[in-house]
């Protein structure tokens, strides 16, 4: 049988807010345990929840940037379980009423765009983590992030692959980066999915008995999990099993998904409306402001990219894959004068596999846009051969400076002169009379040997276009 | 509305309260006493009233995104129960 | 010293007729006497009272005190106090040190109010009678053999009996009214949202309220002024500016229009409670006040609404005990489920768990549209009913509860029958709305309280109405003969 594979994400995007969602208590990470956890977060009797303003913007922010409905009115709830890592045995969510209701997120798998439908997002309060190291056979409780802000994004089941799994999940990881609302950082947990799987036969309309998948936690994980869902799904049922409601976890080690028994028992989360929080209010005021703080976001980006600067749609998806990086690239364009294409090239090529090469931030680059531009333009007018050039870059990386003076330091510049060229042609002619002969013989590859020479006199700075110009005649005779 | 023992035993999970097995038919009745109470509530045409969560008809305030706590835990941790390495103990939790 | 007004108290302090060391050492002297006798007290802490006295008197010496400062008081141990035993009369919390101080804690400390402890109430406030108390039952000063009402029956009893001037209440159902009907003294339940709640340990956080429970009205206005007030840590405390509620004390009551609710006169009222109450309203009549029988059509609604509203927030509200930060926990847990149901379950009494039952069931997966969802919806009634009222009349007077006070042990087993004592109050936290109680007579020994409800924000008018009253009636002055 033929099977259909049905996906919904659930992300978890923990917001850059300085403080938590309800209190006053830091979010930076990091910190030793529970010295970030202040009295409203370790729900200590009779504090009381305050919302933070910037967590509210930041969710708006999302939602017109994925031209959802914002609610003009939404509703705080309670979810109550009891778990230790949870200090009220509720967690402060939305439930009916969320702050951005439908809207979608466009993907690319294969060459082809696909509409992702994202069903909703809330804001909500992060949960603390236990710790399961061994304290004399218990189990160690840091409340830190217990309060800091999540927007929680839910999709629709439109999702068919595992493939177009992680290009939403990519998509949403570039645009919360994009307008600032999550650093992104998916080792620290800022940005976590859970990924509800089923399995229905090609063509049936009803779905799948359908398991949650938690923890995935890296693009390539997710990936893995889904597939080996998937299967697990596809075996069982074919083998005359049946898929069962629960939650599974996904074990990289093992790179298999095992139920998770403790939360196994149906839960009854008994949600209503939190009474110490009265409803959220956005008006149209609010939601202008906001709209007013929203940047390019990365399609438009990359429409512009390809229509201004005349860039393929791969260049032009590389160089927007962050917001920095653009911004890097398009003031390079600016300052150097360049070609786009040009520009393109060197800083997708030299600049980024530099950056990579030293497993550092484009922030943390040791040169900036201004000095890139410097070298860019020296290409650009022919001052250094391209082979050159990377020389340049190499030493502008290592001891910074600027392309003029270490080409005019160390010699570099391009001999365009002809009667210079000439005569070291010349020369090199009157010492290779053996290869001329084979050349005149019809060995005409050997037009390389003698470019390789004048390359080889000049340490490389002979142009190479006048070269081969002044060369053939030459050797033609 | 006349709860079993089985509801009260659910409610008491669900609610992590310990009944005493001794204790759960009187509770069983009591509870069915207040439910039967609180049903006199059908009495009433609520079909066109909105529901009312909250005395205010106000808004939910928002607060500046500030940090405006300090670290306290030696003081909220002097009246925990088990402490270890500033850690709040528990027993192990198996997921 | 002790049956003195809280202005005449300043005036003394003012004056340099007493010192608040001196004020202060009287009434941990009567908390001596007769503190056990009622068992109001759970917390008595007179060395940091001193303390703060002295403080007191040196803001005195230098002219620098309000109306309030060095006057002793107590608070209701629902209070968050720093560096206090904050048991919320449960076992749960007999060793809860608070770490912070509720807003009215630190509001009235500012005022320069001395505080000499805490009172005991019913367990998490849930009661009408405060026999919850895991520090046992309260005793009524007017009759021993009687409860204080509930659940700030500590406070009730502690003013009653002049161990403080005033004490703090909270009010979900009518715990301040009641207690004040029963132990004679004004009680006053403010608009929600007047008072904060950071540091009031929740019960149902939508109807939850503090309020002063004081001997007069002309006292509670001036603890009220020093209570009320915005607070940013509570997102549903108002932003309202706070009225001077001492102003219009003295306003002539001509031409107010009262009403009276036919249904607060029904069966289930006790005959000579209703008499005793009528005579008030008589009282209000000579006084120059319009008298007309309204109707609060679904008033016999308001017990059922709040039996689900109120536990279903509590229910949530009490997660948090839990055993794992603060509080009881279970010897030798085997295992976390362990560890949660033995904690909540022994640290727990009946009442509070009867009613995390009640409301984990009535929120439960199938029966959230049934229970909460009709009791949001009655509930809504039930403020339209009053909204409809103050349409006609400017205050509202009944009965603060049905009967007087009733005996210790009496409704024990009958949580409806408790429940029931309340019908009276429920309604006005169901909408939000303030409310007093005031003393109005005596039956049988035993006092008997007239409510005055008023609408949303008029504090000051019930004042002014309470005050008047008692310009003209000796009730509120009675001292239970033990105690005098």
């Amino acid at each position: 049988m033929e099977w259909e594979v049905v996906i919904g994400l659930e992300i978890h995007a923990q917001l850059a807010t300085k403080s938590k969602i309800f209190s006053g208590a830091s979010t930076a990470y990091g910190a030793a345990p529970n010295r970030q956890a202040c009295a409203v977060d370790l729900g200590l009797p009779g504090v009381l929840p305050v919302l933070n303003k910037e967590a509210v913007r930041m969710a708006v922010k999302f939602g017109l940037a994925i031209d959802a409905e914002i609610a003009p009115r939404s509703v705080f709830a309670r979810k109550n379980y009891f778990y230790p890592d949870l200090p009220k045995g509720y967690q402060i969510s939305q439930f009916e009423l969320p702050v951005v209701g439908i809207g979608h997120i466009d993907i690319e798998v294969d060459g082809k765009v696909k509409r992702i439908g994202v069903t909703r997002a809330h804001l909500e309060e992060d949960a603390g983590k236990s710790l399961h190291e061994d304290f004399h056979g218990q189990t160690g409780v840091d409340l830190n992030r217990a309060g800091t802000p999540l927007l929680e994004i839910v999709s629709e089941p439109d999702l068919r692959s595992a493939k177009e799994a992680v290009a939403y999940m990519k998509k949403l990881h570039e645009l919360v980066r994009y307008i600032d609302i999550c650093d992104g950082n998916m080792a620290e947990g800022s940005f976590r999915c859970d990924a509800n799987v089923s399995v229905r036969p090609k063509g049936q309309e009803e779905y799948g008995t359908r398991a949650e998948v938690k923890n995935l936690n890296s693009f390539r994980f997710i990936e893995k999990a889904i597939n080996h869902e998937v299967e697990r799904q596809i075996d069982l049922i074919e083998t005359g099993g049946k898929v069962v409601q629960e939650t599974r976890l996904y074990d990289a080690n093992k790179d298999e998904t095992r139920s998770m028994r403790s939360k196994e028992e149906a839960n009854d989360y008994r949600y209503f409306p939190d009474p110490d929080l009265l409803p959220l209010e956005v008006d149209e005021a609010l939601k202008a402001a906001i709209r007013k703080t929203l940047p390019e976001l990365p399609d438009e980006k990359r429409q512009r990219f390809i229509d201004e600067y005349n860039l393929s749609a791969y260049d032009a998806a590389i160089l927007t894959a962050t917001k920095e990086l653009a911004g890097f690239y398009e003031q390079v364009v600016k300052a150097s004068g360049a070609d786009p294409k040009l520009c393109s090239n060197w800083v997708t090529g030299e600049f980024s596999g530099a950056l990579n090469k030293a497993g550092i931030e484009l922030s943390d680059s040791p040169i900036n846009a201004e000095q890139f531009s410097g070298l860019i333009k020296r290409i650009s007018d022919e001052t250094v051969s391209g082979k050159i050039a990377k020389q340049v870059f190499e030493l502008l990386w290592e001891e910074g400076g600027d392309a003029d003076s270490i080409i005019e330091a160390k010699g570099l510049k391009q001999i365009t002169d002809s009667g210079a060229i000439e005569a070291i042609i010349d020369q090199i002619i009157a010492d290779n009379q053996g290869q001329v002969e084979q050349y005149r013989g019809g060995k005409t590859k050997l037009m390389g040997f003698f470019v390789g020479q004048v390359m080889k006199q000049t340490q490389g700075k002979a142009n190479p276009g006048e070269v081969n110009k002044l060369l053939k005649p030459k050797l033609d005779g | 509305m006349s709860l079993e023992v089985e509801d009260v035993t659910k409610i008491a999970r669900l609610a992590r309260l310990e009944i005493k097995s001794g204790d759960v038919e009187h509770y069983a009745s009591e509870l069915s006493g207040i439910l039967d109470f609180v049903d006199r509530l059908n009495a009433a045409d609520t079909s066109a009233v909105t529901p009312m969560a909250h005395p205010l008809e106000q808004v939910q305030r928002l607060r500046e995104d500030e940090v405006t706590e300090t670290n306290q835990r030696e003081l909220f941790q002097s009246i925990a129960p088990e402490v270890e390495d500033g850690l709040y103990l528990v027993p192990k939790v198996i997921e | 010293m002790h049956n003195k007004t809280i202005t005449e108290l300043s005036a003394g302090l003012k004056a340099g007729d007493f010192s608040s060391e001196e004020l202060t050492n009287s009434f941990l002297q009567r908390i001596e006497e007769h503190g056990e006798t009622l068992n109001c007290f759970v917390t008595v802490s007179g060395k940091e009272a001193l303390e703060a006295a002295r403080v007191a008197d040196g803001l005195i010496a230098k002219g620098e005190g309000g109306v309030l400062t060095g006057i002793p008081m107590a608070h209701k141990d629902i209070f968050c106090t720093k560096g206090f035993k904050t048991s919320c009369g449960s076992k749960m919390l007999d060793n809860f040190i608070s770490p912070y101080d509720a807003t009215v804690v630190s509001r009235l400390a500012a005022a320069g109010m001395v505080s000499l402890g805490k009172l005991n109430m019913d367990e998490f406030a849930m009661g009408s009678s405060n026999e919850t108390s895991y520090y046992g039952a309260v005793k009524n000063p007017w009759d021993t053999n009687c409860v204080p009402g509930g659940s700030s029956g500590g406070s009730a009893a502690a003013v009653a009996a002049r161990l403080v001037p005033i004490a703090t209440g909270t009010d979900t159902g009518g715990s301040i009214r009641q207690p004040a009907s029963f132990c004679g003294i004004t009680g006053l339940k403010p608009t929600y949202g007047t008072v904060s709640r950071f540091g009031m340990i929740a019960f149902a956080s939508s109807l939850d309220q503090a309020g002063p429970m004081t001997r007069s009205a002309e006292d509670a206005a001036l603890v009220l002024q020093a209570m009320a007030g915005f607070d940013p840590n509570d997102s549903t405390s108002l932003e309202n500016s706070v009225p001077d509620y001492s102003a219009e004390l003295n306003k002539e009551l001509t031409g107010l229009k009262i009403g009276l609710p036919k249904e607060f006169f029904e069966e289930g009222l006790d005959n000579e409670v209703a008499k005793a109450v009528e005579a008030a309203v008589e009282e209000y009549r000579k006084l120059g006040a319009e008298v007309k029988e309204i109707s609060l059509p679904n008033m016999d609604l308001s017990v059922p609404a709040y039996y689900v509203v109120a536990p279903a927030e509590c229910s949530a509200n009490l997660s948090r005990f839990d055993g794992v930060r603060y509080g009881y926990r279970c010897e030798n847990p085997e295992n976390l489920e362990d560890l949660y149901s033995r904690s909540r379950g022994e640290g727990f009494g009946a009442e509070v768990k009867r009613r995390i039952m009640i409301g984990a069931y009535a929120l439960s997966a199938g029966y959230y549209d049934a229970y909460y969802l009709k009791a949001q919806q009655v509930r809504k009634l039930i403020s339209e009913d009053f909204k409809k009222a103050f349409e006609e009349v400017d205050l509202i007077m009944g009965p603060t509860a049905p009967s007087t006070a009733f005996g210790i042990g009496e409704k024990t087993d009958d949580p409806l029958s408790m429940y029931l004592s309340d019908i009276f109050t429920i309604g006005v936290n169901l909408a939000g709305i303030p409310a007093m109680s005031i003393p109005a007579g005596f039956v049988k020994s035993k006092p008997v309280g007239l409510q005055l409800i008023g609408n949303y924000f008029s504090e000051g008018r019930l004042l002014n109405a309470a005050h008047r009253y008692q310009q003209v009636t000796e009730w509120h002055k009675g001292v239970p003969a033990e105690f005098e």
